[in-house]
């Protein structure tokens, strides 16, 4: 049934997402390997859910509602702080520390 | 209260189901009204204010339908929700957090030209997410509310949209969030991996039948989860979000986000630890032992150094997160109750000293440092004084303190007694709860002993609702600091959980697992 084939990729997918996270410094292409990660883990859900019956699929069902909720609030923080510092650069926002 | 009508739900019963989660109900249906009214509405100050007044009434009334449903004794079948006194006293707890919060940023919010009369609902929205995750017995719930709970807050912390800090502090809060929020994720689909379920019993009955206590697929999605709550709870070496974020964040919100949405990760945290991964305690206990040590040592040396009283609070709030941790390294039913004490009087204390910052501040002057409150005595006794009550109650200390020193009490108490007693743990709490004083007792002596600089601008008179917040807030402290045993009974009535971790249930496990 390629469980535990999709169930790698989806390891691999999120390794992938936070790696970027970790180290791109572009507010938007973090969000997107934000993004990244939530779909492996939904790729994950269902390839449980072959197992499990129907539960997982309601779960990313919820997750794919949450993270577009998150993408619209999310976009809308960015676009602010895009207005302020004319940059969505992370190494420019840091008027914040001590 | 007399009138116990004792009753049980059947939550596979829609109708008994939508019964058990009446007030959550209600508070959205309310809060729903609340949005459709301010969308239809100009932007203008006095919209805020009504907007604000609805959210206050709402919040006031759904606190009275949550004490006198917590009165009558209800219980529950399985299912995705639990019904017990954990959830109702949690819940007391956010609604206090979101009444004092609505009440200081009316004021606020005017006072820095802030106009969208949509924030106070957004506090709402945020306290039926935190009930939501107090009430959740299945991970799918929890993560709803989780996010209900997040998405609102990322938007408050922004709030202010003409303050480069703000939105600085909104875009750091929301990727840091996000990021926690699929370590979270990650570790729910790995915890439904290995153990075939989402719900909170059946996991925690079928870690047991199916012997799954060396199963890594379960650990690493114990692990991940432990790491998404450490993120939301800001528990070192996690915390680095925190204190940029507060600084940021509008006062009245940082005041919410240190007080409410940590009790509520806190909350949500506590009874997925107690009842899932009860049977894996050996494994989880040195995680979670390790976390509050740091910790606390951490939030509490860094706080030494602040000299903005926001970052301050931030740090210190870094340091109840390890002493609260103590509690839950504890995992007692004892714990859970000594856990609620803890929160409600970290609530009242926090809330109580921000709505003080907000009270003082202007909007060309923030008055946010030490400095600023040097001979705050001569000039605002009453204000001096509570400020006072609210440092010793976060520091513990005795008598003045109030609740704070019972709080602290009731966690070493828990931590001392439990089947594997945490003394080293304990002694490590006490020695960083000396080392709070340092920071704690620094801005008494500002106040108090410090003269007034000369030429300083007059404080602003103060507003009717932050008097009563802090009136408030201080008598509360100190009555149920002189008075505890009514609260703690009521906490403890059906408490939350079953058999101790370490021992986990036998009878469970002849219920369980139908596959």
């Amino acid at each position: 049934m390629m469980v535990p084939e999709a169930l790698a990729l989806s390891a691999v997918l999120f390794t992938i997402g936070v790696i970027g996270v970790l180290t791109r410094r572009n507010a938007i292409v973090i969000f997107m390997c934000v993004e990244l990660m939530l779909n492996a883990v939904n790729l994950s859900f269902v390839a449980f859910s072959r197992l499990y019956g129907a539960t997982g699929q309601v779960f990313v069902v919820f997750v794919m509602t949450v993270a577009a909720a998150e993408a619209a609030v999310g976009l809308a923080i960015i676009i602010s702080i895009f207005r302020h510092r004319q940059t969505v650069d992370l190494k420019n926002i840091n008027i914040l520390k001590g | 209260m007399d009138i116990n009508l004792t009753r049980s739900f059947d939550l596979s019963v829609p109708m008994q189901l939508s019964t058990a989660l009446l007030p959550d109900l209600l508070l959205f249906a309310g809060a729903m009204v609340l949005m459709l009214y301010a969308a239809g509405r100009p932007e203008s100050e006095a919209t805020q204010r009504k907007v604000g007044m609805g959210a206050l009434g709402l919040c006031i009334a759904i606190l009275v339908a949550v004490v006198v449903v917590a009165a009558q004794g209800w219980s529950s079948g399985p299912g995705v929700i639990a019904v017990d006194s954990f959830r109702w006293s949690s819940n007391v707890v956010f609604l206090i957090g979101a009444i004092i919060t609505i009440a200081l940023s009316m004021d606020y919010n005017a006072r820095e030209g802030i106009v969208v009369p949509e924030a106070h609902v957004l506090v709402v929205f945020a306290t039926g997410g935190m009930m939501l995750m107090a009430a959740a017995r299945d991970l799918m719930v929890l993560f709803l509310g989780i996010e209900l709970m997040s998405i609102a807050v990322y938007v408050l912390a922004g709030l202010n949209r003409r303050s480069n800090r703000s939105a600085e502090a909104a875009l750091k809060y929301f990727l840091l969030g996000a990021f926690s929020t699929g370590f979270l994720l990650y570790g729910i689909a790995l915890v439904y991996g290995a153990t075939g379920s989402t719900n909170l019993a059946t996991i925690g009955e079928r870690v047991v039948s199916m012997n799954l206590q060396a199963s890594p697929m379960l650990l690493v999605g114990v692990a991940l989860l432990l790491v998404g709550f450490a993120f939301k709870v800001a528990a070192a070496p996690f915390h680095m979000w925190a204190p940029d974020v507060y600084e940021g964040a509008p006062t009245p919100i940082t005041g919410y986000m240190a007080a409410a949405v940590k009790a509520a990760a806190f909350a949500a945290f506590l009874r997925v630890w107690l009842e899932a991964f009860s049977g894996v305690y050996p494994q989880w206990h040195r995680a979670i032992w390790w976390l509050a040590a740091i910790t606390m040592v951490v939030g509490n040396l860094i706080a030494l150094q602040q000299r903005n009283i926001k970052r301050m609070l931030a740090y210190s709030s870094i340091g109840h997160t390890g002493f609260i941790l103590v509690a839950l390294a504890a995992g007692t039913s004892q714990a859970a109750t000594a856990f609620i004490f803890y929160l409600l009087a970290y609530t009242l204390a926090t809330m109580g000293a921000f709505a003080v910052m907000v009270a003082l501040g202007t909007a060309g002057q923030p008055r946010e440092t030490i400095e600023d409150y040097n001979g705050l005595w001569q000039e605002r006794p009453g204000l001096a004084v509570a400020m006072a009550v609210f440092m010793l109650a976060l520091l513990g200390f005795p008598i003045f303190g109030g609740m704070g020193f019972l709080a602290k009490w009731y966690v070493l108490q828990a931590a001392l007694q439990a089947p594997a007693p945490q003394t080293r743990l304990a002694v490590i709490l006490v020695i960083a709860s000396s080392i709070s004083a340092g920071y704690y007792l620094a801005l008494v002596i500002a106040m108090f002993m410090k003269p007034r600089p000369a030429g300083a601008a007059a404080f602003p008179p103060l507003g009717g609702m932050a008097r009563a917040v802090i009136v408030g807030s201080v008598a509360i402290l100190l009555f149920f600091g002189a008075w505890p045993e009514p609260l703690v009974r009521l906490v403890q009535r059906n408490s939350m959980l079953g058999a101790p971790p370490g021992a986990p249930a036998a009878p469970a496990a002849q219920t369980a697992a139908t596959r």
